[in-house]
């Protein structure tokens, strides 16, 4: 197969298109400018598109003797991602940009460029695994061998076409001193390199800075479910749900349990705040569903709601029709700071059933 | 061009970006090496610095020789941009240090950064005026002399040939527009020197030269600078090259250049016939394949032969580039390159060319090794490679 694969510079995409030469596959290494304002040096482990890790990603693909480009793709992160991140948080729901990026980014303006320029795959590092077994060989999709890197939470939005036409060469590695030792051995210098964290477009890690900033202050009220004024705030963006430190509350609740942000409305710009138990919740709410088999209310799933969070048993209640109407979720344990914008991905064990993107509690 | 594919026999490349960085001649190597295994500085007094002097001399003479100016007027430097900046920023200075009324720069918008960037960075005290071109990217003189009407512009640059387009300015003209005056004219030449005759030693004060050019190694290059033209005292040390660049010179380098010059211009005229025919071949087989196809420049505007730069509508440069990369064609999208990212052409913008309608833009340039062989190939890739970046140019919301 001709594949392209994306390289950030860092060791887990290094290993991955060292992996599919290896496999025999015509391997074309691309890196993705996404930053207009790129660093010229990477400070600690932020970010992933400074002119070092271009450059990191260069060497690699000399290293492993495939061609290198570097591919702008500038233009559509800033309007698909970034832009997307500032509506989300405008509009009360905690997005992630990690999934907006392999979503839109990665599989989406990646995979639509490689397509046509003649490629038949995209490879990536993400930990993950396919396999194709379902009927005429399409894929699916599933957790990587190392639970605790595992990535397909994130990858699910792609749906099931875009995963047919991916390669994640990681899935099999047991830990990730695995990939790091095989990056070595290949002689790969970015083997000793730190993982990114964080946000890379929010490059001082402080994200509550970065909105106030591009979404200015919009001042408005916190207070208790039964509506008691308790203070004010500089906007709803600065709040996610189950947020419990950094209120500026100054009164204590009556009964001395610390509280938590429970609902945030950006219409009236009020921020909810309350005990603990408001913020559990045992049914899940979504819409635009991504799925990658059919699948029928009664369903015993296990739902997951963040990158790294824990996935819980669950039981579809309803799946809608068509275009309109959410997907329907019973939980047995419930859940806490659970967020409209939050992607929601169910799983049968170890292989990804669907995506779709929590909606407000009603 | 040949090398090592993959896994499998040297192929041959089709080199198109002899603009970019030509290929190393074999006469440069071998003055290189030789002159290498001299010992000692030539600026020390004894016996083995007398020898490296002796062999920097040398090829000093033969540069003077070449370019017929006093040897003394010869300024050693790492290569054009250095050249560049001793004249766009060390000049006006000096000037402005001798005559404070001399508080402008004008140069060429479509000049390149070397000049452009550094008479920019040279502000408050000293301003840069920014010279319109035609749609043919060429300095009109008549206007040109209304900008230094007022006497306050110490030097006048503009490219011999434009590094992107290849259109040539007229120098003896605009030397006409400037002595009246007293203002200095500059002219970057590295892209002209070998493709187009230099202009005259009596017309220009101060020309830029570039080793990579024509042939010698990266690292080398000249600037000719009369010996009246003011220099500010900005680079301190030993005092070498009249105070101007100080620094231990390179004997080897210098002898690299000279050799590379001297193959350069001996083959001027020869080199030109071929290169133009060449570019003939391209034109023809471009528009041939893509009748929409548009030549940034008319074939009759003043230009270098060794440029070709044309623009095909609707496709994506970037994906150009890779395709025709992938069926083993060297050649560039002609714009300024951070980390492998293509931005939008002042050059293009600077002759009226919309920032959509210089999308799609391909550089083509040729040199003392290009054949017809890299032309071919370079025609029988471009068609497929056309389409699919069309592909790419059409996802584009």
């Amino acid at each position: 197969m001709k594949v392209l694969a994306a390289m950030s510079g860092g060791v887990d995409s290094a290993v991955a298109a060292a992996r599919a030469a290896e496999a025999g596959h015509e391997v074309v290494g691309v890196h993705m400018a996404l930053s207009k304002n790129r660093d010229q040096t990477r400070t600690g482990s932020r970010g992933c598109c400074t002119v070092e890790d271009a450059s990191d990603a260069r060497r690699a693909a000399d290293r492993i003797g495939i061609p290198y480009y570097v591919w702008d793709l500038s233009d559509d992160f800033h309007d698909l991602v970034v832009e997307d991140f500032l509506s989300e948080y405008a509009a009360g729901r905690t997005p992630n940009p990690c999934v907006r990026c392999n979503e839109r980014i990665k599989f989406a303006s990646l995979l639509e460029r490689a397509t046509a320029l003649g490629f038949d795959a995209v490879c990536t590092g993400h930990y993950a695994s396919l396999r194709h077994d379902g009927p005429d060989g399409a894929a699916s999709l599933h957790r990587s061998r190392n639970m605790a890197k595992d990535q397909s939470y994130v990858l699910a939005v792609m749906g099931p076409e875009a995963v047919g036409r991916s390669l994640f060469p990681l899935g099999e590695f047991e830990t990730k001193d695995a990939v790091r030792a095989e990056a070595r051995a290949r002689g790969l210098g970015v083997s000793t390199k730190p993982d990114s964290y964080d946000i890379c477009f929010v490059a001082d890690g402080d994200t509550r800075g970065f909105l106030e900033r591009n979404l200015g202050e919009a001042p408005g009220e916190i207070l208790e479910a039964d509506g008691t004024v308790l203070g004010t705030h500089r906007g709803t963006h600065g709040f996610t749900i189950g947020q419990r430190k950094g209120l500026g509350i100054e009164r204590p609740a009556a009964d001395g349990a610390p509280r938590y942000v429970v609902d945030i409305d950006p219409a009236s710009r009020q921020v909810v705040v309350g005990a603990a138990e408001l913020l559990s919740t045992s049914e899940l709410v979504a819409g635009e569903l991504i799925s990658f088999e059919p699948l029928s209310p009664g369903r015993t799933v296990s739902a997951q709601i963040r990158a790294h969070g824990e996935a819980v048993p669950a039981r579809i209640l309803e799946v809608p029709e068509g275009a309109a109407g959410s997907l329907r979720v019973r939980l047995e344990t419930p859940m806490r700071g659970v967020a409209p914008g939050q992607t929601l991905v169910l799983y049968d064990g170890d292989r990804v059933l669907a995506a779709a993107t929590l909606e407000r509690r009603a | 061009m040949v090398s090592a594919g993959p896994g499998g026999p040297p192929q041959h490349r089709a080199y198109l970006d002899h603009a970019a960085t030509t290929e190393l001649r074999p006469g440069a190597r071998e003055a290189f090496l030789e002159a290498s295994e001299v010992r000692g500085n030539p600026s020390s007094v004894h016996s083995s610095g007398r020898r490296a002097r002796a062999v920097l001399d040398e090829a000093l003479a033969e540069i003077g020789a070449l370019l017929r100016v006093p040897r003394s007027w010869l300024i050693m430097t790492s290569g054009g941009t250095e050249a560049d900046n001793l004249a766009l920023r060390t000049v006006p200075l000096g000037a402005h240090a001798a005559d404070p009324a001399r508080t402008a720069v004008a140069v060429a918008a479509t000049d390149h950064p070397a000049v452009v960037a550094t008479a920019q960075s040279l502000g408050p005290a000293i301003a840069t005026r920014l010279l319109p071109v035609d749609a043919r990217g060429v300095l009109r003189p008549e206007a040109v002399e209304r900008e230094l009407a007022d006497g306050a512009v110490s030097v006048l640059s503009a490219a011999l040939v434009n590094n992107e387009t290849g259109a040539m300015q007229d120098l003896a003209a605009l030397a006409a527009a400037a002595r009246p005056h007293g203002t200095l004219v500059h002219t970057d030449a590295v892209q002209g020197v070998g493709h187009v005759p230099l202009p005259s030693a009596e017309d220009v004060d101060l020309i830029s030269l570039s080793g990579h050019k024509i042939g010698a190694p990266v690292g080398v290059g000249v600037l000719v600078a009369a010996p009246e033209v003011p220099f500010a005292a900005t680079s301190t040390g030993g005092g070498q090259q009249r105070g101007v660049r100080s620094g231990t010179l390179d004997a080897a380098q210098a002898a690299a250049f000279a050799a590379a010059l001297r193959e350069t211009l001996d083959e001027r005229e020869e080199q030109a016939r071929r290169t133009r025919a060449l570019a003939a071949r391209l034109r023809e087989g471009l528009l041939a394949i893509d009748p929409s196809a548009r030549l940034t420049l008319p074939v009759d505007s003043p230009q270098s032969g060794h440029i070709v730069h044309v623009v095909f509508p609707g496709a994506d440069s970037d994906a150009l580039l890779f395709l025709l990369d992938e069926r083993g064609v060297d050649c560039s999208a002609g714009s300024a390159c951070s980390a492998g990212v293509t931005q939008a052409s002042p050059v293009l913008a600077a002759m009226g060319v919309s920032d959509e309608r210089s999308r799609g833009a391909l550089r083509l340039s040729l040199g003392w090794t290009s054949s017809a062989q890299d032309v071919e190939m370079l025609l029988a890739a471009l068609p497929e490679s056309l389409a699919r970046a069309r592909a790419v140019g059409s996802l584009r919301s």
